[in-house]
């Protein structure tokens, strides 16, 4: 969902972008560390207190009680190495409406033992050796959060979606006027926006196409859903808007409750804005990269 | 004469992805240009073109993350590319995929409204369900999942009102002109007729998906033995 926590994670514990991390949503796990584990905990704020967006050395017997998140929604954890996930249809992320992928195609339960890289003790030791700057067991720097938002309604760009035209003038702009909030029935598939109703003129049915990351469609409800990480390939409601791609990340990071605003945007601007994200990403893991020597 | 196709557009689907427009109607000989299309623009390898998605009406091409520059100049210009050197025409080598299915009552918990909304009787909306050649039009909705022309106009009904909760899986189902075989249990509005014994979707396959686009279809009348039987295979 947050892909850019998600690689700086992977990035502070020296792992390739690629490797598997847990994605904690709202409410996180207690976890117990048989071996010792370099880990890095990014994106969402939680109660546990566990030192944020840097690498901490996780010494064996070492717990750690996630709690609940208090800014923005997800966090991604990952170790040394990588957990020991198999790739599923070329990903190693988890798909629950098909079961499959992941551990065991599920959420996690109390008392599963997850999977790490065999090498994971001896590497996290030997990389926590190669910083250059530590602190007992952590850095002294921390990566910056990117995706997490400062205050609500965060703003998030959209384009126009391919049936924009086909709501009345009042629609699209209340579409834009209106603060939406995170319905609580909302998932990794898509974000049910709960505000009012979205109509449309014409009543006949749409041709099923293609959806993407970030399409928000209308359904006949009136209720919004913007399509998240799982989102189906194609589908038959309108489509009003479109999200720019260096946006989504920030938006997964709202909790159900959590507020967001739309704001038009060209093509052109969703390209520099995607542009611009990638600079940033891109210059936090060359920082990383330096405090690793390398 | 080969009747002339024209594109109608292409418009950004957000920034990474952009939809080729052929048509806003079903038509089938617009879903197979759009099929054979697919399979040029996804041959051509283009590195920044991350999946090609055939739809009904049109295709989507999705691009990579890294993708640097518009989406939609780009999708253009690889579309306008295929077609000027030509999509084969010839008639198209495709799989048949035969489903077995029990039309029996306790599978096809909408038979009975069906016969009540066309006047036919059950016996008759098996036979004209089972004797027709489909063509998958059009993957989507959930892995698996397929879209379906070729039914018979007159077992053509509307979705239902309101869409169950749960569908069980390997459930048949049908709307409009299109039938439909549900991969997994999920919720779902259209009405089911029947059920296969075969497993729809698949990780640990070769090829996880039963169906893929393009594809003929035909459905095999089964009876409630030969369902068990099937499904105890699986």
């Amino acid at each position: 969902m947050d892909p850019v926590a998600l690689a700086l994670a992977n990035a502070l514990v020296g792992n390739p972008a690629e490797d598997a991390a847990l994605e904690i949503t709202v409410i996180g796990p207690e976890l117990l560390f048989e071996e010792d584990a370099l880990v890095a905990v990014c994106g969402a704020e939680f109660q546990g207190g566990f030192p944020r967006n840097r690498p901490v050395m996780v010494p064996a017997g070492g717990r750690y009680n996630v709690g609940r998140a208090v800014r923005g929604a997800r966090a991604y954890l990952a170790i040394a190495g990588g957990f020991d996930i198999a790739r599923v249809l070329g990903s190693r992320s988890t798909y629950l409406p098909g079961a499959f992928g992941g551990f065991k195609g599920r959420s996690l339960r109390h008392g599963d033992v997850l999977p790490v890289n065999p090498q994971s003790a001896a590497l996290s030791r030997e990389r926590f050796k190669r910083l250059k700057r530590t602190r007992e067991r952590t850095v002294p720097w921390s990566a910056p959060p990117h995706t997490l938002p400062d205050r609500e309604p965060i703003v998030v760009h959209v384009l126009e979606g391919q049936h924009h035209a086909d709501f009345e003038p009042a629609m699209q702009r209340m579409f834009l006027d209106t603060v939406w909030r995170i319905a609580p029935d909302s998932n990794r598939m898509g974000f049910r926006l709960a505000g009012p109703a979205v109509t449309r003129a014409a009543v006949d049915e749409i041709l099923s196409g293609p959806t993407c990351l970030g399409t928000v469609q209308v359904p006949p409800s009136g209720a919004p859903i913007a399509l998240m990480a799982d989102h189906q390939t194609t589908g038959g409601y309108p489509k009003i808007a479109e999200i720019a791609s260096a946006d989504v990340p920030r938006l997964a990071q709202l909790a159900p409750g959590g507020q967001v605003h739309f704001a038009k945007c060209t093509l052109e601007m969703a390209a520099e804005l995607r542009h611009h994200t990638k600079e940033q990403l891109q210059a936090a893991l060359r920082g990383i990269s330096w405090e690793y020597g390398s | 004469m080969a009747r002339t196709i024209r594109l109608m557009g292409v418009v950004p689907l957000g920034d990474l992805a952009a939809y080729v427009e052929f048509s806003r109607t079903l038509d089938l000989e617009v879903n197979a240009l759009v099929q054979r299309l697919a399979v040029a623009v996804q041959a051509r390898g283009a590195p920044f073109i991350r999946d090609v998605v055939p739809a009904l009406g049109g295709l989507a091409l999705h691009f990579d993350p890294e993708f640097e520059g518009n989406c939609v100049a780009v999708a253009a210009e690889l579309v306008e590319l295929c077609l000027k050197e030509g999509i084969s025409t010839s008639a198209d080598v495709l799989r048949t995929v035969q489903v077995p299915v029990c039309y029996e009552p306790e599978f096809a918990l909408d038979l009975q409204e069906i016969s009540q909304k066309t006047g036919l009787s059950r016996e008759e909306i098996i036979e004209r369900h089972s004797t027709g050649g489909y063509r998958v039009l059009m993957m989507g909705f959930a892995p698996g999942h397929a879209y379906m022309g070729g039914l018979d106009p007159r077992l053509a009904v509307p979705r239902r009102a309101t869409p169950r909760a749960v569908v069980p899986a390997g459930s048949i189902a049908i709307a409009n002109e299109q039938t439909v075989v549900y991969p997994y249990s999920i919720s779902g509005g259209w009405n089911v007729i029947g059920r296969t014994p075969l497993t729809v979707f698949d990780t640990e396959r070769q090829e996880p998906s039963l169906f893929a686009s393009g594809d003929r279809v035909r459905f095999k009348p089964i009876d409630r033995a030969e369902f068990m039987k099937l499904a105890a295979k699986r």
